[in-house]
């Protein structure tokens, strides 16, 4: 009997998880940056968006692939979350203010060379 | 009108950019584009960097017409920017330029992170250099956060401790398939060939519920070269002036670009009589032995699958005792053997969904059989484990990526069968067990992380029971982490196979019979925590940390190996208080480029209660010191290098059981010294060559053996506090293609 509660739970678990992936939508988009620095803020500020599961952003193609739960959020809701971390993506463009407060290397509009 | 006015907007818009495509030309004299690139006005400080496609595009300066173009490595550009809207640009390499570019960070060969949430140490394969020979448990000798020392004066082996606590209460795993337990606990480290392993993880203080209830001061992992990353032919010889002598080849090939397979192969021999302290016991064994492995990696990113299927052979055999050549001997000389032969044989599954990355499962099985027969004088230990492992493991997210699980099962069968003293006993035991564990992990991305995680596990010996672990990590500024663990472990005690040295003794074996599974023993439980804090700095523009570990280990019960009274060893119950606290301060500078210095202090406070009164564990030193230097010169073009290596080990006074020849001692052996040494010489990336040395000042225990006559209950060869032979040279090649 004993064993039979350690294999349902585990099996119950995993059936569940694989349930909540029928929610998720995959997506991948422009999201405007230059440096590790910029992947760091990215990553880190996209995934505490509410709903966001995944995200993973390409330096070179400046591509962000994320995978997000379509019942708690919208992708228009995340392009503008993204945007107000200061970097625009190909809907929202981050408001001035913002980008102007990001470190030096991540300036992508206008790189100032020291 | 209109339409003039629309391309006067447009033409005014579009004169206020300068854009265009920077390139370069490959060897083959294509035309690349070139990302990466900076551009700016020359003396302004305005200016962009060329994208991905090598395009480029940046607004008219008032300041100045003149674009620079700057890449590492690439001739410096300009342009003259007159009325033109686009420039495209090709980028000379600059071979000048090259030359001069030094990279100054050089990749540690012991890494330990600011961001895992357990105190995790990574070792990589480089490290294990510095100890040319031969097996892992002699590569921990330069590793400060685990001790080595002889087991005894004949079989050679050396046992490796942690935290004051021996091996077996360490979990050792390979790719985490738990590895050296049971038969294989006192020798089995020295049956994995160093240059097999890539790397290897250990883990300070409370593992992770993953790899079972087992491990209680600490886990190591080993893992081992990969076909596929491995390259694809390597040779290392090695000799030493005591006679012992090793190969080892690898060759791996990969077959086509899903499937690759290597061959590992590993001999060594010694037939020195050496016997440099003249007691007439031979100072290590007469030994060869050999050991095979072939292993298939099959990778597949596109459907996200990977699997491992590996098995393997291993002969040892070693011969010790007297030496009986040019003597003669009224009674019979005393002499021993120890003949293992093991198999082993693996299969891994792991499968990542292309699509959802956060999710994966993995599947392992492992089975193994572990002969041994052995002899020593006239006592006799053969030792026969069947086993067979498998777990299975879901990684998945709850939310999102800052929270992530991890799901599984775990079963384990082991079949023991060992003969004791011929005339004594037989015991074979069966010990089956099933398991499910859940694990937590959060992290915020930044300050905190933890790892939460509970097992419940079903023995037939142990019952049924649950282990609950917890980590975490603050890591208030970029440079300072503070780790906190705590978890139970529990194991059941092979109380000969982890004790072998009563065999090389006279002692007569006394057990203290309760209704026990074990040997009629009750198994051992222990509660492990501890704290780690880590301060990196800057001193002169070099990187240096400090780090403090205090770590306490609390048995609930143990089983006592008594070794107080001469002429016996008695196996009893925990009944009182038995712990094990552990401090050890690491400092590490970079002096310079070159030049990289290691110091470990260590304190020990290991005590238990035996029937004679609580008591400080024998052979345990209260105090170690550690230092490394490691020196090297700048690399050359073709990789050519010197490396210098020196390591300097301080070993405390430590408690000796009581032996009527150990009287002079009143109880505590002297502290003393060591040094160990190696230079390197690369001549290129494929070839390099050592030599070494072991213990240089030649410190030696004066008698190892004790007890006189050897058949008698007083003889003893356990007692060992320091090395037994004096300096050891060794010189030896590798060759990577």
């Amino acid at each position: 009997m004993k064993y039979i509660i350690i294999l349902s739970l585990f099996f119950s678990t995993f059936c569940f998880s694989q349930q909540s992936n029928l929610k998720s939508l995959k997506v991948s988009f422009l999201v405007k940056g230059v440096c590790e620095m910029c992947k760091d803020r990215i990553e880190k500020g996209t995934i505490k968006l509410k709903g966001v599961k995944y995200a993973n952003w390409d330096i070179i193609s400046n591509n962000i692939s994320l995978i997000y739960n379509s019942k708690k959020t919208t992708l228009d809701v995340i392009h503008k979350g993204i945007s107000l971390l200061g970097h625009s993506t190909n809907k929202y463009t981050a408001p001035p203010e913002i980008y102007n407060s990001l470190p030096d290397c991540c300036l992508y509009e206008t790189l100032e060379i020291h | 009108m209109l339409i003039t006015l629309v391309l006067q907007c447009s033409i005014g818009f579009s004169q206020d950019y300068i854009e265009g495509v920077i390139s370069y030309k490959n060897e083959s004299g294509e035309i690349i584009p070139l990302p990466g690139v900076t551009i700016f006005w020359q003396n302004t400080s305005t200016g962009t960097i060329s994208n991905i496609d090598g395009n480029y595009k940046l607004l008219k300066s008032n300041l100045s017409d003149r674009l620079v173009f700057k890449f590492l490595g690439y001739k410096e550009e300009s342009i003259d920017v007159s009325n033109k809207r686009f420039y495209n640009i090709t980028m000379l390499k600059d071979e000048n330029i090259l030359d001069e570019v030094v990279v100054n960070k050089k990749r540690k060969t012991i890494q330990k992170s600011y961001f895992k949430t357990q105190n995790i140490t990574n070792v990589s394969s480089d490290e294990l250099l510095k100890a040319a020979c031969c097996n892992i448990s002699e590569s921990f000798e330069t590793n400060p956060s685990i001790d080595v020392s002889y087991s005894n004066a004949v079989t050679g082996v050396k046992q490796v401790k942690m935290l004051g606590l021996e091996s077996p209460y360490l979990l050792i795993t390979e790719e985490n398939i738990p590895m050296i337990r049971g038969a294989s606990q006192v020798y089995g480290l020295s049956f994995i060939p160093g240059t097999w392993v890539e790397s290897m993880q250990i883990t300070k203080g409370t593992g992770s519920v993953v790899n079972g209830f087992e491990s209680i001061s600490g886990q190591i992992n080993v893992e081992l070269k990969k076909p596929y990353s491995d390259s694809p032919f390597f040779v290392n010889m090695y000799t030493n002036d005591m006679g012992r002598n090793e190969i080892n080849l690898h060759s791996n090939k990969i077959i086509n670009d899903k499937l690759s397979t290597g061959v590992y192969l590993h001999a060594n021999k010694n037939d020195h009589i050496n016997d440099n302290n003249y007691d007439g016991f031979l100072d290590h064994p007469l030994s060869n032995a050999v050991n095979f492995f072939n292993r298939w990696q099959y990778i597949n990113p596109s459907k996200g699958t990977v699997a491992f299927f590996g098995y393997r052979f291993m002969s040892d055999k070693k011969e010790l005792g007297e030496i009986i050549e040019n003597k003669v001997f009224i009674r019979y000389p005393w002499r021993g053997e120890i003949r293992t032969n093991r198999f082993d044989s693996n299969f891994k599954f792991g499968y990542v969904n292309p699509s959802i990355p956060y999710q994966s499962l993995g599947f392992q099985m492992a089975f193994s059989r572990h002969d041994q027969d052995s002899f020593f004088g006239k006592r006799n230990y053969d030792i026969n484990q069947n086993s067979f492992y498998s777990s299975l493991i879901y990684n998945s997210i709850i939310g999102s990526t800052l929270n992530k699980i991890k799901l599984g099962l775990n079963f384990s069968y082991d079949d023991f069968d060992e003969i004791v003293d011929q005339t004594i006993n037989s015991y074979n035991r069966i010990d089956n067990s099933i398991g499910g564990f859940f694990e937590y992990n959060y992290d915020s991305l930044d300050a905190v992380s933890l790892v939460a995680g509970i097992r419940y596990d079903i023995h037939n010996n142990l019952g049924s029971f649950f282990t609950p672990r917890f980590h975490l990590r603050y890591q208030p500024f970029e440079k300072s982490v503070l780790r906190f663990s705590a978890g139970t472990g529990r194991k059941s005690s092979n109380i000969f196979s982890e004790n072998q040295n009563i065999f090389t003794s006279g002692r007569q074996i006394k057990i203290s019979k309760k209704l026990g599974k074990f040997y009629g023993l009750d198994p051992e439980k222990a509660f492990n925590y501890g704290l780690s804090f880590r301060q990196g700095f800057f001193i002169n523009n070099r990187e240096g940390d400090i780090t403090f570990d205090y770590y306490v280990t609390d048995f609930e019960n143990q089983v006592i190996v008594d070794w107080e009274t001469q002429g016996e060893v008695s196996f009893y119950n925990l009944d009182g208080k038995s712990f094990a606290k552990s401090l050890q301060i690491d400092l590490e500078y970079q002096l310079s480029n070159n030049v990289l210095i290691k110091s470990t202090f260590k304190n020990f406070d290991v005590k238990k209660q035996y029937k004679s009164g609580l008591k400080i564990n024998p052979l345990t030193p209260k105090n170690r010191f550690f230092t490394n230097l490691e020196v090297s010169t700048n690399e050359k073009k073709n990789g050519s290098k010197w490396k210098f290596d020196l390591t300097y080990n301080w070993i405390g006074k430590q408690r000796l059981p009581s032996h009527t020849e150990l009287i002079d001692f009143e109880g505590y052996s002297p502290n003393y010294s060591l040094f160990n040494s190696q230079i390197t010489r690369v001549f290129s990336n494929k070839f390099e060559m050592y030599i070494g040395g072991e213990n240089i000042g030649g410190y030696t225990q004066s008698n190892p053996i004790l007890g006189g006559y050897p058949f008698g209950t007083d003889f003893d060869t356990s007692i060992v506090y320091a090395p037994i032979h004096s300096a050891l040279f060794y010189i030896g090649l590798r060759f990577n293609n």
